[in-house]
């Protein structure tokens, strides 16, 4: 049933008939996202149920399960999915690690008339470009001649190298503004009256903090590793520019696609249902209205 | 609350150590783009201003910095007015299916990249024909259109309908209102997500192999290229030195106006 | 009722969007019969005027601009004589070529044999009409009607050069003279964890031939000819070498960067990377033999600037282009008259451009497919598909 928010008793069009006010606004962009983007996607899922053909490498038409057989029986491909499942999961914690404190900092405790320069400061680095900022990781991380290598050497510890640990590192630090900021928002957010309540009930500063903040900032940190998770989920140009000879979800789909479409739409349907399910889960927590 | 004063200090420095962790490779990147050798690889060899010079003389630079440019203003213009659109509807109504609906907006920024960018790969080369200009700005609008949406929401859910209502109780139409009332209080909402938007586009790199036209080359396609290229790779370096160092502005600017208005940002 | 309406127009775009990939265009099964021979008729001619532009999908280096460095240009030098514009694309792997190619825009390409015939069989290049490119008779003779690039007698492409797979080292780990693949194979190599082998499918015709010098009992006589016992073996040993290995390469500032600091110390490379290699490292062709590549320059079936592909294809394999193009790539030219026009007399010498027998055992990129390759009809030979799959089962 709709409900037209406001009930108003003059009005124009728009007021006697709120439906057609929702579809005028909503039809524009639902016609675009439904068509393009949605029938896209069903079109690819489609394909994931066809073959090539061996000899000339073109499209077979003829329903058949044999990718999803594949992809979910091969040894090598359930480990390239819970390795990259695992690698998404550390990113998305070592962000929090960093970005809620930062983020407290930013909001609580800097004076507020640094809060657009520290936001500029957080929001900068997404303008370098992506590329150059992972190229000049692996420069970092290069085990011989990095700069971490060159730090650690008098110590005598190796750096991490090229590896997971070094797609984790980098990821942590591509994806690390976009955890800050929504939990940045989440603490400015907060009702000082909540937090002198908890005061006045005598609760110390790590119970406030526990009790009172984590809770109402919640929404927004989950709403932070919807990106952090499903950004790692799919990145396949870092592992091959850091990981070493590690490869990623992103990366079998991408050497596939072009010999073996049915194959690569198959194996991209796992991320796909991943995040559906990461969303839906997330979706009670009231993240996404904190985006 | 008072946070204490230690943990006030133990916060300051350990916010300073994060924002030097944020900036230190990019100065490795501006310092390996006065590096005088052709690899990017450290230590520099040594200290030259070459790159530099050649990136201005670049034209390859500056067709595909031209090219991005018109991208992501394209798609960020069509992504704030289907983005607002969305907006206004999402919180101006309650609907059966509104969940579903803002899944839907959402689902472009949560799905990989490598999978949107397939499948609309997919479609262009298979039944549209093929790869062109306009098929690459219909894949960066489709993802940039949640970013103006969530800051749209976001201020639209606490402005409120008050003065909407006042003004359809003075007898303003919706246009009217919408331009005289709505629009004003949401306006640097909107700056912000266009903001955001376009540096998403301009940055974009995965979409953007899979839907760009022969011949068409963004900043971030140029770049990949180069970066093949051993001559060229101290080139890409001078560029991204150059974007940091520019974008410190319009940020910071796009940062100010939205925060006049209400305390704390949304990100997209 | 608004969930009706939604859920309606949900439904009606999905079952249209279902109902155009069930029946809509796209690549269909196409030459899938041998005997004929696929993208319909070669251009009748004569090649008239150019139609004033060019779009060329080139590997890095193919078609220089004078972007990389002013001194190699030979493209621009086309454009003052033809008229036709030219637009370079570079990509990295024959995969990305072929992707890019079925998408459609480009007139021309530079396609390994690990492209040529999946553009052939695909339909997205045309047969040649070799009377339209004079400079075709000068081609060195072992280089024409190569399999990779002619099919039933029709020839599809005009050579660019040739080159093999170096076995390259670092004479730090591995002494000053190594000649065998084995230091990228066996377990006991002083380059273990050093080792870089290409990032492509087309790989393990590499494996394959290291396996025709240590287990003859398999029988193989064509690295891209390989039936299911012999493609086996062959992932077997490269999963043996995935212990060796410190990164898979295919970028080339990636393989330069890895090499100079060190971290690839036993490596599969191409002349036009060793040129940039420090003093430390050297490379060779392994004893075993090695893969290689002759590249062919293919038109685009629908080309709407023929004309301009045309006088490209005769411009690039004219004796002084090619003599430029493969001195700069570093590899040997395709034409015979091109050696004497090279900047260092010795260049055909040091790349054995004249030199049959060098190229004996340098077995070009090819495109395997279920028909085999070396000609045996008593077995299936693995299709390329399948070592698509293969290959990124093992890197996963």
């Amino acid at each position: 049933m709709t409900t037209a928010a406001p009930a108003a008793p003059t009005g124009g069009f728009g007021y006697r008939h709120p439906r057609a006010k929702l579809v005028g606004l909503l039809g524009a962009p639902m016609a675009w996202l439904i068509v393009v983007y949605l029938g896209s996607l069903a079109a690819l899922f489609l394909t994931a149920f066809w073959t090539v053909d061996g000899f000339t490498g073109a499209l077979v038409r003829t329903f058949t399960l044999d990718n999803f057989i594949d992809v979910f029986t091969t040894p090598a491909y359930l480990q390239v999915m819970l390795r990259t499942i695992g690698i998404a999961i550390s990113v998305t914690v070592l962000c929090l690690i960093l970005a809620v404190p930062v983020a407290y900092f930013m909001a609580r405790v800097a004076p507020h008339r640094w809060q657009p320069l520290l936001i500029a400061m957080i929001l900068t680095p997404l303008w370098a470009s992506y590329l150059v900022k992972v190229y000049a990781w692996r420069a970092m991380l290069n085990p011989e001649s990095g700069v971490i290598a060159w730090f650690l050497q008098p110590l005598g510890l190796g750096g991490p190298g090229f590896g997971a640990l070094g797609i984790i590192i980098t990821l942590t630090y591509l994806w690390l503004p976009y955890m800050v900021l929504p939990v940045y928002a989440g603490f400015s957010r907060l009702p000082n009256s909540m937090l002198d309540a908890s005061a006045d009930l005598g609760a110390t500063s790590w119970r406030t903090f526990r009790s009172v903040i984590v809770p109402m900032i919640f929404p927004s940190i989950v709403a932070g590793s919807v990106f952090t998770f499903s950004l790692s989920l799919g990145d396949y140009i870092t592992a091959q520019i850091v990981g070493g000879k590690t490869q990623m979800l992103g990366n079998v789909v991408q050497q596939n696609y072009v010999t073996n479409l049915p194959f690569a739409a198959a194996f991209a349907t796992i991320p796909v249902i991943i995040v559906l399910i990461y969303l839906a889960a997330v979706r009670r927590s009231g993240a996404l209205e904190n985006l | 609350m008072t946070t204490s004063r230690g943990t006030k200090v133990a916060l300051s420095i350990f916010a300073a150590i994060t924002f030097a962790f944020v900036y230190i490779p990019l100065m490795i990147v501006i310092i390996n783009s006065f590096n005088s050798g052709r690899t990017l690889g450290w230590p520099p060899e040594g200290f030259s201003t070459q790159w530099w010079a050649k990136a201005i003389d670049n034209e390859g630079v500056r067709n595909a910095l031209v090219t991005s440019v018109i991208l992501a203003l394209v798609a960020t213009a069509i992504a704030l007015i289907l983005g607002t659109l969305a907006s206004l509807a999402l919180s101006r109504f309650r609907f059966f299916g509104q969940d579903a609906v803002s899944l839907l907006i959402i689902l472009p920024i949560a799905l990989p990249g490598i999978v949107t960018g397939i499948a609309l790969n997919n479609v262009f080369t298979s039944y549209l024909g093929g790869l062109t200009f306009t098929t690459l700005i219909v894949g960066h609008t489709t993802f940039c259109i949640v970013v103006v949406y969530n800051n749209a929401l976001a201020r639209l859910r606490r402005m409120g309908v008050n003065l909407e209502d006042a003004s359809s109780d003075l007898g303003a139409g919706p246009f009217t209102t919408f331009r005289l009332v709505t629009f004003p209080l949401m306006r640097s909402a909107l700056i912000a997500g266009g903001v955001l938007a376009f540096g998403l586009s301009f940055d974009e790199i995965i979409v953007t192999t899979f839907t760009a036209g022969p011949g068409i080359t963004t900043l971030p396609i140029w770049i990949y290229q180069n970066l093949f290229r051993p001559n060229q790779a101290p080139i890409v370096n001078v560029v991204a030195a150059a974007l940091v160092l520019i974008s410190i502005i319009p940020v910071y600017i796009a940062q100010k106006l939205s925060s006049a208005d209400e305390r704390g940002g949304g990100l997209i | 009722m608004q969930r009706s309406r939604l859920l309606t127009l949900a439904v009606a775009t999905s079952a249209a969007a279902l109902v155009l990939a069930a029946c809509g265009g796209g690549s269909d099964d196409a030459g899938g019969d041998a005997g004929a021979a696929p993208g319909g008729e070669a251009y009748a001619g004569p090649v008239g005027d150019g139609e004033g532009k060019l779009s060329v999908l080139a590997w890095p280096g193919y078609a220089e601009d004078g972007s990389t460095d002013p001194a190699a240009d030979w493209v621009t030098p086309f454009e003052e004589a033809t008229g036709c514009q030219v637009d370079v694309k570079v990509f990295g792997t024959s995969d990305e070529a072929v992707k890019l190619m079925q998408g459609g825009g480009y007139d021309v390409v530079s396609a390994s044999g690990d492209a040529s015939l999946r553009l052939v069989y695909g339909e997205n290049v045309q047969p040649i009409n070799l009377d339209l490119v004079p400079n075709y008779a000068d081609i060195f003779p072992d280089l024409k009607d190569k399999s990779h690039n002619t099919v039933n007698g029709v020839s599809y492409g005009v050579p660019h050069g040739r080159g093999a797979n170096l076995l390259v080292w670092d004479k730090n780990t591995a002494g000053e003279n190594v000649d065998s693949w084995s230091i990228m194979f066996e377990e006991d190599s002083p380059v273990a964890g050093g080792v870089g082998p290409y990032d492509s499918p087309i790989y393990i015709a590499d494996a394959a031939v290291y396996l025709m010098a240590t287990q003859p009992d398999l029988g193989i006589t064509d690295p891209y000819a390989l039936d299911q016992e012999q493609f086996d073996a062959a992932i077997e040993l490269l999963k043996k070498q995935k212990g060796l290995v410190s990164e898979y390469w295919s970028d080339y500032n990636k393989q330069i960067e890895a090499i100079t600091a060190g971290t690839m110390t036993g490596a599969t490379s191409w002349q036009v990377l060793v040129n940039y290699y420090p003093e430390n490292v050297g490379s060779t062709k392994a004893k075993e033999g090695a893969t290689g590549w002759s590249d062919t320059w293919m038109i685009a079936k629908d080309t709407a600037n023929i004309n301009c592909a045309y006088e490209w294809l005769n411009w690039i394999a004219s004796p002084e282009i090619n003599a430029q193009a493969a001195e700069w790539f570093g590899e040997a030219p395709a034409n015979s008259k091109a050696c004497d026009l090279t900047a260092d007399p010795e260049h055909c010498a040091n790349y054995h451009a004249g030199d049959p027998a060098y190229w004996e055992d340098v077995y070009y990129w090819n495109t395997p497919s279920e028909a085999c390759l070396d000609g045996r009809t008593d077995v299936k030979c693995v299709p390329y598909a399948e070592w698509s799959k293969a290959w990124s089962e093992l890197r996963s």
